[in-house]
């Protein structure tokens, strides 16, 4: 299965097998990542599973819809051009090796 | 070593007690003690995506097992605490067995209310509260044909929702002549019984029932206050729910519909804080004591909390938000819309994308969101912030709401 590289606050990175279909979010919860809280559990209410997709997969992950782009504009920390909700990248194999960097909030 | 902390309760507060405690520098043991012998989880898939096989189980735990054994926070699963002795430090747990504690946490949560009519002990009749509720219901949903929803605040709704999206027949009874009476304005809870209407939902506003008739042992009908009866297979009492402070009760902390706490979730003696659903703090956003429902409340109560344990204080003001989806509706609401005496709205309630903004004497005081997110985010740090536009403002799409921000 493809794997994410979750680089956490302090910079170190957690590498995680994540079975295709299941969210970046859902990975990293089930494999306690620190620093993506999502508290609304993935149904796209509540920004707080906000990542920084590294911009070499900024063409492979498809685009945020309107709904998540309407919640990154509340995001807590700084939104920037590579700003998603981790809620809703589900992994496939051609996102093998996905690196995404966990901001330094998720709440106000 | 100290005997350390007790954490009674195992859903979205004890979770989050434990984890803000450690972060906070608690050092010393933590122990949750939970009657559900499941890693805690989420519960709002439980009244929507869950019941139709679109939410998957293995995504219902809020936080895996690792993350409680990193943090040296011990699970006690399937264990009732029954009586709660603070002078001596113990929990007795049902069952026997005695935790001793130095610091107490009450994360109890909630019960549905009970029907108090004949019949409501019927097969047939649910609750819908834990994840062994839903197991249940989702197996008497698929072969249910004609289902009651008794009670019309958000669980009805969000059930009703899910079984006309099964094809079902559903009628909604609900007490009051408006659905959502408790926390939502009329002007929401309207638009949201004409979707359900449009849905085939049928609304029965301002009944009561009388009973609940079944042959066999297995639920039949509901007989309505009016005299009329409806069908049923399935019968969902949704009426609301009670908070559980009969512990908290029994050992003299106060209670007033919920476990009385202050700023900084302390629950009257030093050693002890609570969070959640069963408490009723002071709110400096509503200026009054509330009693809030929701995974926001239980959250941010318990960062208070976990950190009031550690010595640090974290006042806990954040302002109250919710949501709940029904059909391809995505509401968020956030703030409080009692005692507005005007609103605005911003979109277009026809195309199902709007939100009303409420305000008291010209200042904003909430707002509900349909399928509109940046409404809801930026409303959320404006109301954090006491910034208001004008109803006008608020109306007007052209004006960026973002710009009272800066």
């Amino acid at each position: 299965m493809p794997a994410v590289v979750y680089v956490l606050k302090d910079g170190s990175e957690r590498r995680i097998d994540v079975p295709e279909g299941t969210s970046v979010m859902l990975g990293a919860i089930q494999n306690n990542v620190p620093g993506i809280e999502a508290e609304c559990g993935g149904c796209c209410s509540c920004a707080t599973c906000h990542v920084y997709v590294d911009a070499a997969f900024a063409d492979k992950v498809p685009p945020a819809d309107a709904i998540e782009n309407d919640l990154l504009s509340g995001v807590a920390a700084e939104r920037k051009p590579t700003s998603r909700l981790s809620c809703q990248i589900n992994m496939t194999a051609s996102l093998e090796g996905l690196i995404v960097r966990i901001p330094d909030k998720q709440s106000l | 070593m100290k005997p350390g902390l007790v954490i009674v309760g195992g859903s979205y507060a004890a979770m989050q007690i434990a984890a803000s405690a450690r972060e906070a520098g608690y050092s010393e043991p933590i122990r949750i003690v939970s009657e559900e012998s499941i890693l805690p989880y989420q519960r709002p898939p439980l009244s929507k995506g869950y019941l139709t096989g679109k939410f998957a189980a293995a995504a219902l735990p809020l936080r895996a097992e690792a993350f409680y054994r990193d943090n040296r926070i011990d699970l006690v699963l399937g264990r009732r605490a029954e009586t709660l002795d603070l002078r001596a430090g113990t929990i007795m747990l049902a069952g026997g067995g005695e935790l001793a504690f130095d610091r107490l946490a009450l994360a109890t949560g909630t019960r549905p209310r009970p029907l108090p009519v004949p019949g409501a002990d019927l097969d047939g009749v649910l609750f819908l509260r834990s994840l062994a509720d839903a197991d249940r219901l989702r197996a008497q949903l698929e072969k249910a044909a004609s289902i009651v929803v008794i009670g019309g605040g958000f669980i009805g709704l969000e059930l009703a929702s899910v079984a006309a999206g099964l094809g079902k027949s559903v009628t909604i009874v609900e007490a009051q002549d408006r659905l959502l009476a408790r926390g939502v304005s009329a002007q929401l809870a309207g638009f949201l019984a004409d979707v359900h209407r449009g849905r085939g939902v049928t609304l029965r506003l301002g009944t009561t029932i009388q009973e609940i008739r079944g042959d066999g042992g297995q639920a039949r009908s509901v007989l309505c206050s009016d005299g009329s009866a409806l069908p049923a297979d399935l019968v969902l009492l949704a009426i609301g729910v009670v908070p559980n402070v009969e512990l908290a009760a029994s050992a003299g902390l106060a209670c007033q519909d919920g476990l009385l706490v202050d700023r900084l979730a302390r629950a009257g003696d030093p050693r002890v804080v609570a969070a959640g659903d069963c408490t009723r703090h002071p709110s400096a956003f509503a200026g009054q004591l509330l009693r809030l429902e929701s995974v926001q409340n239980a959250l941010d109560q318990a960062k208070t909390a976990g950190a009031s344990l550690a010595g640090a204080d974290k006042p806990y003001e954040t302002v109250p938000w919710f949501w709940s989806d029904q059909y391809d509706l995505k509401l968020q609401m956030v703030g409080l819309v009692q005692g507005h005496d005007r609103h605005a709205v911003r979109g277009s309630m026809e195309q199902r994308r709007f939100s009303i903004f409420y305000f008291r004497s010209d200042r904003l005081i909430a707002i509900d969101s349909v399928n509109r997110p940046a409404d809801h985010m930026v409303g959320r740090k404006l109301l954090a912030l006491g910034r208001s536009p004008s109803p006008a403002q608020a109306a007007d799409e052209s004006f960026d709401l973002q710009s009272l921000l800066a």
